[in-house]
């Protein structure tokens, strides 16, 4: 199974103005919740929306710079990664994205329920 | 570009401190190369005493290993002197012929050991302690040779005596003051300290000066100190300990004005602009300071300059002093001597070993010197940083901050009685030993630093003070205590004060506008500091600055209660605690038709609603038909009543219409923290009105107003404030004090918080007292609560942005 990305293997998800600003948007796929974060600067990122420590929705949190901070315990998380920042330690899965004349996609592959 | 070259002579503590500051404001800004004369990186001089003693090894004590300046894009010369400055050509030269240009260079050169000039100070075996070099000497001779002699007994004299007592020698101190310490202790403190020394067989000679130190019979090494008054004693080492002088030399010979330290500003500059210099090199309005707390505050404000930030004043600290050797316990801070004007509180028990003294000036604690005894070493030290009236806790202030309130949590309020098991840091499972552990291993020196690496006292931040006493009695004097002026967060050095005038001054609206005009390290702030400007903001400007829900947390931006599994809980209004059967109903309808998991009654007097899905509220809100509670906001909760005259025999006062009142009043009102009332009909207090807020309490005569109570992590009594006559004057006395604490309180200070910072003679004043202020502060209450939109209801102008409830369904996913 090859981890590139093809162009028609893209799924459209939602537009970028339908994410808040310095907010997130969730989204039930079979891989499970990911969260679609939006920043000051427009960038989106897909993290799933699982906080390494204790599970907390990051969704729900903070968002500022290129990071959101857990509701749950203040841990954060680097967008762009998944990971938390030093010196907490762990990874969520984060999801490829693609901005297209203003709407979002996700890899479908991705979007796939994983097995085993 | 080209980027500027910066230079630091010195490798130690405080320049390499000013330089991680630096890399954290502006890691790009320079081309940094450091020369240090000793063959060691930067490692952690204060714990050269545990290493010493054998409590520590060498390795342990590395604070930057070599990868970091590696990695850092750091050129580091080791071992090598810089012996010139040329200020005209901007070049600094080392003794081996390197030479380095700069843009700027940072002089952190540190202190030299005073030696003292009598014949034989050069022989083999006369060392001063400053360094690596001197302690892996000592350690040596300790395991050839019989008698030491320390001379000085100061901080350093003593530390190294006992070091060298535990590793066998016979150790005798000469000092040449009346008592030990002289300069951190009084003399009956001093007189405890030196029988306990003694005890662990340690040697004094006392007032006496030194007169010459001779070799021994072979001539090849120091034999035996002789001093004046003819006393002779065998000395196979000898240790000087009587002081430091700052490194100045290099700094003189360049013509950077100097006197008793090189000369700085409060930005840590020298006579030449180009030229900063920090730490125990620098002299700071006359002071040249020694322990590293200082030092750091030092650090942080050079960084800034250096970063070009420009902002940031280093304006002198007080520090204290505790010694590290394990097993006496003694501090002392400030002006610990008294003089003219202060007045004295002192405890002795001589036979107990136990000794305090507290220095109070015009109500303030202005010094303390504590042995035997220094569990509360950190909370007088703090009262004297924030300077804070101790006149209404005079009398039982010598006892200790367990004597004036419950500290702490399960008991345990005395981390050096704690064991290594023990939990110090209930909400995140942390021990003390894990803290310990983790002090000493990466070299934190700050509770930021603590809080960052362990998570202890990073949640509900009761253990704060105990976790500040572990960092105090593991680095002794080496403490970093919070600054006074405690910055925001790591976006800004401003504190909320600060920040506070800022908004109000300059008329400033929008977060934006905050972190342009004073100068925000990040773009949009973070976690921390945005929920706290958010609040500022639409408290200080209401209806004109723009509420945030972006800066808010989770609970107030859906306006509900996040669980662990990230369900919410409802919590439905019912003002004063009251209901009826409709309401009842719906709220059961409510629960059944979206399976509510627990529905259970809170300490509020009002039905929580637990385990709704986020994507449901919006439409169990509506179904329930109720405003909401604000369970979930730093805002009013609840006003908690008791049936009051209308039904109980013993009632003297309307409650439940008192406490609907108030409740209504006070609807949507927004606040630093959570803001709880109570009304009790008579003094009987059912509502349990000396844990709120604003606490009740009704009396045949009218109704009796305290503030400052809470429930919570720390039980705290509310305090009384007044006596009213009428409704409308509790009203308009309980809207007052609210109103200031909203105005005045750092975000997230409970009541609690603000009165013990302002103090009750200063609210008194402005609610009570002053009718007019009274007045303003109502009307502005009610200005700012007029027409408070609910935010279950009226989406709109709440700012509740209901995309957030509705989750993307992705049922199907295209083929791949």
């Amino acid at each position: 199974m090859s981890n590139s990305v093809q162009l028609d293997q893209w799924q459209k998800i939602t537009t970028v103005e339908e994410i808040p600003v310095l907010g997130a948007r969730v989204i039930a796929a079979p891989a499970g919740q990911i969260a679609i974060f939006r920043n000051s600067e427009d960038e989106v990122f897909a993290v799933l929306d699982k906080c390494p420590h204790k599970g907390g929705p990051l969704s729900q949190g903070i968002v500022h710079g290129k990071s959101v901070t857990c509701p749950l315990h203040s841990w954060n998380i680097d967008l762009s990664t998944g990971c938390a920042v030093a010196p907490d330690e762990g990874c969520a899965k984060s999801f490829a994205v693609k901005i297209e004349s203003g709407v979002v996609w996700l890899s479908r592959e991705e979007l796939q329920a994983t097995h085993g | 570009m080209k980027k500027q070259k910066l230079v630091m002579i010195g490798n130690g503590m405080a320049g390499v401190r000013t330089i991680e500051e630096l890399l954290k404001l502006d890691p790009e800004l320079y081309d940094i190369t450091i020369f240090g004369a000793e063959p060691h990186p930067n490692y952690n001089r204060i714990l050269l005493s545990p290493v010493l003693a054998g409590e520590q090894t060498l390795e342990q004590i590395v604070l930057n290993d070599l990868d970091w300046y590696k990695s850092n894009g750091i050129h580091l010369h080791l071992g090598k002197t810089i012996t010139k400055i040329d200020r005209k050509e901007r070049t600094v030269i080392a003794d081996d012929g390197t030479v380095e240009s700069y843009d700027r260079l940072l002089l952190a050169t540190g202190s030299l050991p005073f030696i003292l000039p009598v014949p034989g100070n050069d022989l083999p075996g006369v060392i001063a302690y400053r360094d690596i070099k001197d302690t892996n000497e000592m350690i040596d001779v300790a395991t050839r040779y019989k008698n030491a002699v320390v001379i000085g007994g100061g901080l350093l004299g003593l530390e190294a005596a006992n070091g060298l007592a535990l590793r066998g020698m016979s150790v005798t101190v000469v000092h040449l003051a009346e008592w030990l310490m002289e300069r951190q202790l009084d003399k009956t403190a001093a007189d405890l300290l030196q029988k306990s020394l003694e005890e662990k067989g340690l040697k004094f000679l006392l007032k006496t000066s030194t007169e010459a130190i001779s070799p021994n019979a072979i001539g090849d090494r120091v034999g035996s100190i002789r001093f004046k008054g003819g006393l002779e004693i065998p000395a196979d080492l000898v240790v000087m300990a009587a002081g430091i002088k700052p490194n100045t030399a290099l700094a003189e010979s360049a013509g950077l004005h100097c006197s008793r330290g090189i000369v700085v500003n409060d930005t840590l500059q020298t006579f030449d602009p180009r030229v900063y210099a920090v730490g125990e090199c620098a002299s700071h309005r006359g002071t040249a300071y020694g322990l590293v707390a200082p030092l750091f505050e030092q650090a942080k404000v050079c960084a800034n300059h250096l970063a070009e930030h420009g902002i940031g004043r280093y304006e002198g600290s007080v520090t204290s002093t505790k010694l590290k050797v394990t097993g006496v316990d003694l501090f002392s801070a400030g002006n610990f001597m008294g003089g003219e004007g202060t007045e004295e509180i002192t405890l002795a028990d001589p036979i107990g070993g136990v000794y305090k003294k507290l220095v109070l000036k015009d109500d303030r604690l202005i010094g303390a010197c504590m042995f035997g005894d220094t569990a509360d070493s950190t909370w007088y030290f703090k009262l004297m940083r924030d300077a804070q009236s101790v006149a209404e806790i005079r009398d039982t202030l010598m006892f200790g901050e367990s004597n004036i309130g419950d500290v702490g949590h399960q008991g345990h309020n005395k981390a050096a009685g704690m064991t290594d098991a023990d939990e110090v840091c209930g909400c995140n499972g942390v021990t003390k030993g894990t803290i310990v552990k983790a002090i000493r291993e990466q070299g934190l020196f700050t509770l930021d630093e603590v809080k960052k690496c362990t998570k202890a006292s990073s949640s509900c931040g009761s253990c704060t003070g105990l976790v500040e006493q572990v960092l105090m009695n593991v680095l002794g004097t080496d403490y970093s205590a919070t600054p006074r002026k405690k910055s925001i967060c790591g976006c800004s050095d401003l504190s909320h004060d600060e920040i506070r005038q800022a908004i109000r001054s300059g008329h400033l609206i929008s977060q934006e506008q905050v972190r342009t005009e004073l100068n925000w390290r990040t773009p949009n702030g973070c976690a921390t500091c945005r929920p706290a400007l958010n609040y500022y903001l639409i408290s200080t400007w209401p209806h004109e600055a723009k509420d945030d829900p972006q800066s808010r947390f989770i609970n107030e931006r859906a306006h509900a209660n996040i669980q662990k599994d990230g369900t919410y809980s409802v919590i439905p209004r019912m003002f004063g605690g009251l209901t009826t059967p409709a309401e009842l109903r719906r709220i059961a309808d409510v629960a059944e038709k979206y399976q509510v998991p627990t529905v259970k009654v809170t300490g509020g007097q009002r039905i929580d609603l637990l385990g709704i899905k986020k994507d449901d509220l919006p439409a169990v809100w509506k179904e329930l038909d109720m405003p909401s509670g604000h369970a979930y906001g730093k805002s009013i909760r609840t006003v908690k009543t008791c049936v009051g005259d209308e039904h109980c025999r013993f009632g003297t006062q309307s409650s439940m219409k008192m406490g609907v009142e108030l409740e209504r009043m006070l609807f949507g009102m927004y606040a630093p923290h959570k803001v709880k009332l109570a009304v009790s009909g008579c003094p009987r207090n059912c509502a349990e009105a000396g844990i709120k807020d604003v606490g009740i309490i009704g009396v045949e005569s009218g109704w009796e107003l305290y503030i400052g109570g809470n429930g919570g992590i720390k039980t705290e009594v509310a305090e009384f404030l007044c006596k009213v006559k009428t409704d409308e004057e509790v009203r308009e006395y309980s809207g007052a004090f609210l109103q200031l604490y909203r105005e005045e309180a750092w975000y997230l200070d409970r009541t609690v918080h603000y009165l013990a910072r302002v103090g009750m003679e200063y609210i008194k004043q402005k609610v009570v007292d002053d009718a007019e202020s009274r007045k303003a502060l109502y009307e502005r209450l009610l200005f700012d609560l007029k027409d408070a939109p609910d935010p279950w209801k009226d989406f709109e102008r709440a700012g509740v942005d209901v995309r957030q409830f509705k989750t993307i369904p992705i049922v199907e996913v295209g083929n791949v």
